[in-house]
């Protein structure tokens, strides 16, 4: 045994191979390029979601009419103030022309996929009711009707 | 140092480099775009829309301007919710007599609480300052106690989760058949209990 452990020290241990890194790092780069989705909105707002366990997947981007509701965001506009802002199509626009805005998104749809339009409303944690009813009148007044909440996967009640 | 080259191998140490540059371009210029969520539909946009609900049949959830949540009359935790909501809506209270008994419920069958799962309905109010994520984590328990409760009957009736029939009806890799058998398994599994969520309109105040 100790002439065994002798013999094995003696010997300098050969350097790691580095020849694996790269492929590792083509893994870790295929994973990224199939996982992201180029970003088609600039965001004005805050937009941290809430978080939701029981969630289903949202269907293909083609019949998704997204809205982000939130505080704006400091960098672009100081002078917005903190109340929540909605944001469709890259600007702001407020409570009533959602409706407008929200056909519009419709009728740049394929006919086949107007039946099964969505509404996203990706709205950030710190928003009150308030706008969200609003807005949801709104999308009832156009009758869009099929809504989702848009959250991350977690445990709801840290929400609170 | 020149005695240890015993072989002519191309130099892939680079290689590394040229990925992770690769890499790093991808992790800044996307987003992973997070795109799940709680599906709700609205009602339409009827004025005259009112019905009559026995209260036993009607299970009030509120929410107050400090972000308190309010069930059939007390405060309560929101770790509880899900519970009382399971409760309920399994209570099962009609006699066995009665048309309309539900032999499958497994609740406590409480004369003053829910008559059936197709009656009880939850209503969720919230005031104009309640907080957005108060909101959908009550929107989330509510979904969770039905999700809960189907994925019970489901296991009895076709020993498969709700959750997985339901995943495996939206997979495109399935064929026409499975799909059909599929669909009407989802709709027995909703028609014992059917989600009945109300909303009404928030109170100004």
């Amino acid at each position: 045994m100790i002439k065994f452990n002798k013999y094995r020290s003696s010997k300098s241990l050969p350097p790691v191979s580095t020849a694996s890194l790269p492929d590792i790092v083509f893994i870790l780069l295929f994973f990224f390029m199939t996982v992201t989705v180029m970003k088609n909105q600039n965001l004005l707002v805050e937009n941290t979601l809430p978080t939701a366990t029981e969630t289903e997947k949202l269907d293909k981007k083609d019949r998704v009419i997204e809205i982000y509701v939130g505080k704006p965001t400091n960098d672009s506009n100081a002078n917005l103030g903190d109340e929540p802002r909605i944001q469709m199509d890259n600007k702001f626009i407020t409570v009533d022309e959602v409706g407008d805005y929200a056909l519009q998104a419709l009728s740049s749809m394929p006919e086949h996929l107007k039946s099964v339009a969505t509404v996203s409303i990706k709205a950030d944690v710190g928003v009150k009711m308030g706008i969200i009813e609003d807005l949801k009148t709104e999308l009832r007044m156009v009758n869009l009707l099929k809504i989702n909440y848009t959250t991350y996967e977690g445990v709801a009640v840290d929400n609170l | 140092m020149k005695n240890h080259r015993n072989s002519q191998e191309v130099n892939a140490g680079s290689m590394a480099d040229i990925a992770f540059l690769l890499l790093i371009f991808f992790l800044v210029t996307t987003t992973i775009e997070n795109d799940s969520g709680l599906n709700r539909s609205m009602p339409p946009n009827i004025k005259d829309n009112s019905v009559d609900i026995k209260e036993r049949n009607l299970f009030e959830i509120s929410i107050n301007d400090a972000d308190l949540i309010m069930a059939e009359g007390d405060i309560i935790d929101p770790k509880n919710l899900r519970e009382k909501v399971i409760t309920f809506i399994d209570n099962g209270g009609l006699p066995l007599e009665a048309e309309g008994y539900c032999n499958y419920c497994k609740g406590n069958r409480f004369s003053d609480s829910s008559e059936n799962p197709d009656k009880a309905i939850i209503s969720i109010k919230a005031q104009r300052n309640s907080g957005y994520s108060v909101y959908v984590a009550v929107q989330n328990e509510v979904l969770a106690a039905y999700n809960d409760l189907r994925d019970r009957e489901s296991l009895r009736l076709f020993n498969i989760p709700y959750k997985t029939i339901y995943s495996d009806y939206y997979n495109e890799e399935i064929s026409e058949e499975e799909k059909g058998q599929l669909k009407e398994r989802l709709e027995i599994i909703r028609a014992l209990y059917p989600q009945k969520i109300l909303e009404p309109e928030t109170v100004n105040n």
